[in-house]
């Protein structure tokens, strides 16, 4: 990709804390303009870090970042112009939410009407019009929250970095500042980056999202092609529910491979990442793609399993079968009249197609933290 | 704290011996205090009651010994008595003066040491910690006599500059100590949200980490003006006739004119330590107020 019109480019960045570890192994990213990109990942997988040395909290030990095409790694942080949504919100204690969106404002030397009128637009759009007065502490997280979004806004940056902004805050509340959030991105054409370990947050609101793991990015790409094509079996498994049979390539017709899975059975799978005959792979498939009892012959790979546990969750049941070498197999039937029957300890014909199946690497990679 | 009722009657008895030793405590550390007051307000030349004092007789009682201390002496029967002397304005002034500058100097020392101390890369951080706190631990008068030697080779001996370094030292480890435990709860995301919002940091420091460590700063500014203030040991090794300050008074009141002018001296000295310790606990209550912002 070129990259030379992107806001933000991340250039070979290596960082290290201690000068032994590679916190970040090899980053190079691209966040375009008016996107909305996250980076997720599991804690320790160095999201974070990122943030904080594009924000320039923390020094790049090698490459170097360019916002607009300018390096950066020499402008320090006050002079960047990004805005930054702080987990712990970041109020001021000792100012009130009038002072607090004015800080940046104060800072800028803008005159007073102007700023006035901006801090009053700033409340209205997160909705806190009457609430000016207040001191942070008389405001429940969720108001806080909006104080700090509404902050990082207020003086125009064309960037904004949002590091769990949600986290603390409880799950009714967290699934609706995501849509205020989104809404705001939106209205606004601000570019996000957005870094999260919840990864229905990151589907909901990202453009792309960039998982993390171990120091590098395992993939960057769209939530739904993240969901269905994932590059690998980490991103697989990290995203959504996932089912893994492990096995040993014995054919390579073109498009797809033939896998040995572990107790002799031969499942068709979508290459996507594997070395060639003979190598390990790890075939991933989605409970929501597996079919029950298809009919004959339709169907690659069908097997014999046996039900081992009934779920019901209402719209779905999930069920988990033996097959394959493995006890762990869930597939989510709908809860229709078609699939109703099936009780535990049934043996039933599952199958799903070739192309559901994705034979990725071996996962965790022998390289991978533990 | 009132007993559970399952407490059985050993508790009970210990109880009963904690609240008499809690009282103990509190009425040998107070009455003292006290008693210092209305002897304060004594119409005779004693240091004890006198009967009309007992008998609260209005004829008992005066305040010729504040008009004293303020070097008013109209008093025409108590003259005698009363060395018409304005030594304990001077020397509160002085006091004040001292106090004030050493003040200034080892808040704004010590604050600047707290904070460079409070972050991860300084080396050496405990044995610094330590050196500066140590005029807290070494007797004063090994203190007061190495400063006698050292100052008298350059000359700051008996002079105001002399007086105010050894009480600046000796009011740091306060200002070091109180504004240390204020940092540790100091959130330096603040710092950083300032930065990111573009303060530049010195604009954050006057405008988000001052306001927000000021208690301690106040308190640790307290206790070095209260140190200075009723400091003896150092101004009598160090302070010449111009350094005469009011606990220098008071010392040599006692040990040549036994007057209660000293009680009133006193007094006064009690009402400015409980000025002073109330702003404490105020400031103090307002700082965790202020704190109670964090969430989670």
């Amino acid at each position: 990709m070129n990259g030379n019109d992107s806001l933000v480019r991340f250039v070979n960045i290596q960082k290290s804390y201690d000068g032994e570890t590679l916190v970040i192994k090899n980053l190079n990213l691209n966040v375009e303009t008016n996107e909305f990109l996250t980076i997720l990942g599991p804690s320790g997988s160095g999201k974070t870090t990122c943030l904080l040395m594009l924000a320039g909290f923390e020094p790049a030990t090698h490459g170097e970042i360019y916002l607009k095409n300018q390096p950066i790694n020499r402008v320090p942080p006050h002079k960047r112009g990004i805005g930054m949504v702080f987990q712990n919100y970041a109020l001021f204690p000792h100012m009130t939410v009038a002072e607090n969106l004015a800080f940046p404002l104060d800072v800028r030397g803008m005159s007073k009407s102007e700023k006035t009128q901006r801090v009053k637009r700033a409340l209205d759009m997160v909705q806190l019009g009457g609430y000016g007065n207040r001191q942070p502490a008389q405001l429940s997280g969720g108001q806080q929250q909006r104080v700090a979004v509404a902050r990082s806004l207020i003086f125009d940056p064309d960037l904004v970095l949002m590091d769990e902004p949600l986290g603390a805050l409880d799950k009714n509340l967290r699934e609706q500042m995501q849509y205020e959030i989104k809404s705001i991105h939106q209205n606004l054409g601000i570019t996000v980056v957005y870094v999260t370990h919840d990864q229905s947050i990151a589907l909901t609101l990202s453009d792309r999202i960039a998982v993390f793991d171990d120091g590098i990015i395992q993939q960057c790409a769209a939530p739904d092609v993240l969901y269905e094509q994932p590059d690998n079996a980490f991103v697989a498994n990290f995203i959504g529910e996932n089912n893994q049979l492990f096995g040993t390539v014995v054919e390579d017709i073109g498009d797809t491979v033939k896998v040995d899975v572990n107790d002799g059975h031969i499942v068709e799978a979508k290459k996507v990442k594997v070395e060639g005959i003979g190598s390990r792979s790890t075939l991933s498939l989605r409970p929501e793609r597996v079919i029950v009892d298809p009919e004959p012959h339709s169907l690659p790979n069908v097997f014999l399993a046996k039900t081992k546990q009934l779920i019901y969750l209402g719209d779905h049941i999930r069920t988990r079968f033996s097959i394959c070498g493995t006890d762990d197999f869930i597939v989510k039937i709908p809860n229709s009249a078609v699939h109703a029957a099936i009780s535990e300890g049934d043996e039933v014909n599952i199958g799903w197609k070739a192309e559901d199946c994705r034979a990725l690497d071996v996962w965790p990679c022998p390289t991978s933290h533990l | 704290m009132a007993l559970p009722p399952y407490a059985t009657p050993g508790q009970r008895i210990w109880h009963f011996c904690y609240l008499t030793i809690c009282a103990l405590v509190l009425f040998f550390l107070v009455s003292p205090l006290i008693v210092v007051i209305p002897l304060s307000f004594n119409s005779a030349p004693f240091l004890h009651f006198t009967p009309e004092m007992l008998t609260l007789d209005p004829n008992g009682y005066s305040t010729l010994w504040y008009k004293s201390l303020f070097g008013m002496c109209d008093a025409e029967g108590a003259s005698l008595w009363t060395s018409c002397t304005d030594k304990w304005k001077v020397g509160a002034f002085n006091s004040v003066v001292i106090a004030v500058m050493s003040t200034i100097l080892a808040t704004s020392l010590g604050t600047l040491a707290a904070l460079g101390l409070s972050r991860d890369h300084v080396p050496f951080r405990r044995a610094i910690m330590g050196l500066m706190i140590s005029p807290l631990i070494v007797p004063l008068i090994i203190t007061a006599s190495g400063m006698f030697f050292f100052f008298a080779k350059i000359n700051l001996v008996s002079t105001l500059p002399g007086i105010v370094l050894a009480h600046t030292i000796l009011g740091l480890p306060f200002v070091v100590i109180t504004v240390t435990s204020t940092l540790v709860g100091f959130d330096n995301t603040l710092m950083k949200a300032a930065a990111n919002l573009g303060g530049s940091p010195a604009y954050n420091f006057f405008k988000i980490q001052i306001p927000l460590i000021a208690p301690g700063v106040i308190s640790g500014a307290l206790f070095a003006f209260i140190t200075s203030f009723d400091e003896i040991v150092i101004i009598l090794f160090l302070g010449g006739p111009d350094q005469h300050t009011l606990p220098r008074q008071m010392w040599s009141g006692i040990r040549e004119e036994i007057s209660p002018t000293i009680l009133a001296a006193a007094t006064i000295l009690v009402l400015l330590s409980i000025v002073l310790l109330t702003t404490l606990e105020l400031l103090r209550r307002r700082s965790e107020r202020l704190r109670g912002i964090s969430p989670s």
